[in-house]
């Protein structure tokens, strides 16, 4: 802290914040909306007390946004070398509270994984996120991960792998799927493309093996491979092992994705992905929240309703409507303009953070900044997939538009730490 | 490490990737698919139809014939139904358990989770006996709403009957306003006048939530339309002459129809046997509309309107009036009783004009004015001659309504036959017949087939020299009048002093002396009637009896057609019966010493018979 605040303000990316700002008010704009109710009184906030006022998500939505304020004031002031230093102790307490919390929080919808702090709730699993992206990038920092460092790698994988475990444990799979993303953040550092590979080519196979019958599958691949073979005789001659090899593991990918659907998978989680194969498959279970989505989004047309105008949201036809699908209000209320929007503001933000996380001079602070796009990337990708029926319900929010106190501080911490990160780089700049 | 670099612009355009898929997927389902609008709109939308007060039927005299009461459907939702007590719940219906165990059945495969009927048109006392309990069984409401009540015992079916719309008619354009379960005129008025009754129904669009519950109007009621109540229908029918009709007829098949001549007004309007109008409505209306139908002597068979049979001797009215058109014959136009031509029913006097004639129904004078007005050397060919004859005579039949509907407003009209030259073409073949063939037509017997009704107007003609309104039963719709169609003249193109010479004829039949229709007499209260009787063979029973009569002759103010099947000699029961009709019509009332007849003809047709 030797540098006077002005200064410091100049360093921090203003295009970060500016977008961030936008995000968190267009949210809030849809928050409100989605919470909006009719009934109640022309000007809620001078005519009602604190009590009532906390019925509506929109004005916690307020609290939550102000105290978010807070936050990013104390991650600003804190010295950058902190998050390095304390990368393992954040994430070691993290662990800890991931371990302890099925055990001393009360069940709500099905698992426990929300911890009550007096009017508060908080969920660990969010803010695992950000500890872990910075364990994992204070560990890549010391090592090399192309140099096939086997013991490294691994070390590496179970920084990574345990809190999604322990967040599987406590029944949230959509948290512990997010750690996925950080797979794109290892590929920027080195990681073999083939892993990206093979889990895009088994997530196709899974998609192939749900729509067409295994064995036509199985008969479709073969026959490829075997023209290949016909008409390509370098491929006979130097790689029959490997076509082989790939042959016998796509065949065991494809049987493979049968055991895992039906042994691995819960059954509501197997609900899940053959509504959004077939929504109409089962109408008023789980596959109401995809169809409904859809007609919420679809009936929003080119320019919407309308701010406040919407009927499907309003109406309770889509669940969750302030959280999870958020974005079914911004896509009825308004129209292909307003989720468009919504999209290009997410992609600029993800450039912007590319672009932030590639000038970062250390390794820990690339490979942290990729980790912030990764995750943001992972919740934009699955979030707007599930409410346009492109992927499965999955139950985690869209950031920063999403209600939710949890929610908006993980995503706020994840970010803001970076711009500190970013900021004292200038800083270290300027000082040497 | 600077190849790794390169690696940045993958992750990029993995992010752009995705954001082209989700902005095109939008594209796709916001703009380019209207079904998602639509899905909404069947989501939030409900369409709430207030069905109109159905318009009211008063007789002619302002009498209420037909008026709305209010009567209750129970209804259940099935998936609120628990744990019920079949016992108790049978005992309070007093209906038996199999009875409720199938209409729940049909009410499940109905839906779950929306009422429908289970027992409908439960009457005021009826509801009150079960209300009080329905407590106890969860999923049973009671829903109400207006049905038919009767305020007469009679006109059955002219009134007709509402009953809920057919599933059938649900497809088609002309009921596309109707829902299932909605309520429409089945038969007779009812379903005539249909669209009057009804009036038009509101529909209000109101917005509800994912549970039903409602939000308010959609775009603030702009949609909406409010509903209007049904017109009245004014009826030029009599009550008490209907009554009366009725109370004649009881126990006989056949039917009478009484016009107005001066403006085609139906007065009465008797199909017997009968029924209670209030048969088809309220609680086990299908029970007993079931036995009505099955019912061997038919009484759902509109017979004024539906029973066509030769008219017998009254057709011989028509016959003579197109020959006298023609200018084949005249009044005084004398035929011999030639009985090889044609049998004549009695010995008679000399038939030297047409008076005699008609006045002692003289069956070869008839056949006689006929052949002329056929035969008339149109062609050499006799064959020809007749073929082209009978069209021109059959031409000028039908301009008295014969052989063609009305256009009475009631829907089940038959348009009887007055059989063409195509038709004996067919039948004998081409040039195989000639007069000799076509002859019973001349005396209203063989292939000829009229109904009630038209018999009737057929009088009303002759009673107008010339000319009929179309019959109808409704004088008025609301204020509005007649429909237009039944303030139009039709003329028969028989000029008036043809009919003038005609009706002295008819006076003769029932005034004078040896007439055949003496029986109808009404000369003792100065009324002076023209009528003719008829006899029609039948070839299954006994002969069936008809009578034909206006009155009074000079100003005409009722026409009516009796016909009663298989009652033998028109002049015996027919005759007395109209007189009967036109005397409490013209006079309000059934002279003392006349209430003898009304003895004479009550009970079945077969006393009036002469058995040999």
């Amino acid at each position: 802290m030797n540098s006077s605040p002005a200064r410091y303000s100049r360093s921090i990316d203003w295009p970060t914040v500016l977008l961030y700002l936008l995000m968190v008010g267009l949210g809030w704009l849809n928050v409100y909306a989605a919470s909006y109710s009719p009934d109640a009184p022309a000007n809620p906030l001078s005519s009602l007390g604190f009590q009532e006022l906390m019925a509506y998500d929109w004005f916690k939505q307020i609290l939550w946004v102000a105290t978010a304020v807070v936050l990013i004031v104390i991650l600003l002031v804190v010295d950058y070398k902190a998050y390095d230093t304390f990368a393992f102790v954040l994430y070691g307490g993290m662990i800890l509270l991931l371990v302890i919390t099925p055990f001393i929080a009360r069940p709500i919808g099905g698992s426990r994984s929300w911890l009550e702090l007096g009017p508060m709730r908080l969920q660990p699993a969010e803010f695992a996120k950000f500890v872990t992206a910075l364990a994992a990038s204070r560990y890549m920092a010391s090592i090399n991960l192309r140099q096939q460092n086997f013991r490294d790698q691994l070390v590496l994988a179970g920084i990574t792998l345990l809190p999604p475990l322990l967040i599987l444990a406590a029944n949230e799979t959509g948290q512990a799927l997010v750690f996925a993303a950080f797979l794109l953040a290892y590929f920027r550092e080195g990681m073999s493309p083939l892993i990206l590979v093979i889990l895009a080519a088994g997530g196709i196979i899974l998609i192939l093996a749900l729509l067409v019958p295994k064995l036509w599958l199985v008969g479709a691949f073969t026959l490829v491979l075997g023209l290949l073979f016909a008409f390509n005789s370098r491929l006979w001659r130097h790689h029959l092992p490997l076509s082989l090899s790939v042959w016998v593991v796509v065949i065991g990918m494809v049987f493979g994705v049968d055991f895992f659907f039906n042994n691995v998978l819960q059954a509501h989680q197997r609900k899940r992905i053959e509504v959004l194969i077939n929504p109409s498959a089962d109408p008023l279970g789980v596959g109401w929240n995809v169809t409904q989505s859809k007609i919420a989004i679809g009936s929003g047309g080119f320019a919407g309703k309308g701010f406040l105008q919407g009927t499907q949201t309003k109406f309770d036809f889509v669940p969750a409507q302030s959280t999870d699908f958020i974005f079914c209000t911004i896509g009825e209320e308004w129209g292909w303009l307003g989720t468009t929007l919504v999209v290009v503001v997410f992609m600029a933000l993800l450039m912007r953070i590319v672009y932030v996380a590639e000038r970062q001079k250390s390794v820990f602070g690339r490979t942290y900044g990729y980790c912030v796009a990764s995750i943001i990337f992972f919740h934009f990708c699955v979030n707007i997939g599930m409410t346009i029926g492109l992927a499965p319900v999955v139950g985690i929010p869209l950031p920063f538009f999403s209600y939710g106190g949890s929610s908006l501080w993980s995503f706020t911490t994840l970010l803001f730490i970076l711009l500190a990160i970013d900021a004292y780089r200038k800083q270290d700049l300027e000082r040497y | 490490m600077q190849y790794l670099e390169g690696r940045k612009y993958v992750v990029q355009a993995i992010f752009l990737a995705v954001a082209l898929v989700f902005a095109t997927r939008l594209f796709y389902i916001q703009v380019l698919d209207g079904s998602y609008k639509l899905a909404a709109d069947r989501n939030t939308l409900q369409r709430i139809v207030q069905t109109p007060y159905r318009g009211l039927i008063y007789d002619r005299k302002g009498q209420i014939l037909v008026q709305n009461t209010p009567v209750y459907d129970l209804m259940v939702t099935p998936r609120e139904v628990k744990q019920l007590d079949t016992v108790r719940f049978c005992q309070l219906l007093q209906l038996p358990p199999e009875e409720v165990r199938a209409a729940l059945k049909a009410a499940r495969a109905f839906s779950r989770v929306k009422a429908s009927p289970l027992v409908q048109n439960l009457s005021t006392p009826e509801l009150a006996a079960i209300q009080d309990n329905l407590i106890d069984f969860p999923g049973f409401s009671i829903k109400a709403r207006m049905a038919r009540s009767y305020n007469t015992h009679t006109l059955a079916h002219a009134l007709g009957y509402v009953g809920s719309i057919p599933p059938a008619f649900l497809e088609k354009p002309k009921y596309s306003k109707y829902q299932a379960g909605d309520f429409l005129g089945i038969t007779g008025l009812e379903s005539y006048y249909e669209q009057q009754l009804m009036g038009r129904r509101g529909v209000q669009y109101r917005m509800v939530n994912v549970r039903g519950i409602e939000k308010g109007a959609f775009r603030g009621g702009e949609f909406d339309t409010l509903s209007v109540a049904g017109q009245d229908l004014h009826l030029s029918i009599d009550s008490e002459l209907q009554a009366y009709g009725e109370l004649l007829m009881q126990g006989k098949r056949g039917s009478i129809v009484a016009i107005d001549p001066k403006t085609g007004e139906i007065l009465a309007f008797v199909s017997a046997p009968m029924f209670d109008p209030a048969t088809l409505s309220g609680k086990g209306m299908g029970n007993r509309y079931m036995e009505l139908l099955n019912n061997p002597e038919r009484p759902l068979f509109n017979r004024p309107l539906m029973a066509t049979y030769p008219p017998g001797s009254v057709f011989k009215l028509v016959n003579e009036l197109v020959a006298m058109q023609m200018g084949v014959v005249t009044a005084s136009t004398g035929f011999p009783c030639n009985q090889r031509l044609v049998r004549c029913t009695h010995n008679h006097e000399y038939p030297s004009n047409v008076g005699i004639a008609i006045k002692q129904s003289c069956n070869p004078y008839f056949y006689q004015v006929m052949r002329a007005a056929v035969l008339r050397g149109r062609s050499t060919n006799r064959f020809e001659d007749a073929r082209l004859g009978l069209g021109e005579w059959r031409r000028q039949v039908m301009k008295f309504g014969l052989g063609e509907k009305l256009g009475v407003d009631m829907s089940q009209e038959k348009k009887g036959l007055i059989p063409s030259p195509e038709f004996y073409d067919k039948r004998n073949g081409f040039h195989r017949w000639n007069y000799r063939t076509v002859y019973s037509l001349s005396i209203g017997q063989g292939e000829i087939g009229i109904t009630g009704l038209q018999m009737a107007n057929v009088l009303a003609t002759i009673a107008n020299r010339g000319y009929y309104y179309t019959p109808h039963f409704v004088k008025s719709v609301g204020q509005g009048g007649p429909l237009p169609q039944f303030r139009e003249r039709h003329t028969v193109g028989v000029d008036a002093p043809h009919f003038e010479a005609l009706i002295p004829g008819m006076q003769a039949v029932v005034d004078g002396r040896g007439g055949t229709g003496n029986l109808a007499s009404l000369a003792e209260f100065g009324i002076s009637v023209a009528g003719k009787t008829g006899t029609v063979q039948n070839p299954h029973g006994d002969d069936h009896a008809t009578f034909a009569a206006f009155a009074p002759a000079e100003d005409p103010k009722i026409a009516i057609a009796v016909f009663i099947e298989n009652a033998g000699f028109g002049g015996t029961s027919a005759a007395p019966m109209a007189a009967l009709m036109m005397e409490k019509y013209l006079r309000g009332n059934i002279a003392p010493w006349r209430k003898r007849w009304e003895y004479w003809l009550q009970g079945p047709a077969e006393k009036f018979v002469r058995r040999r």
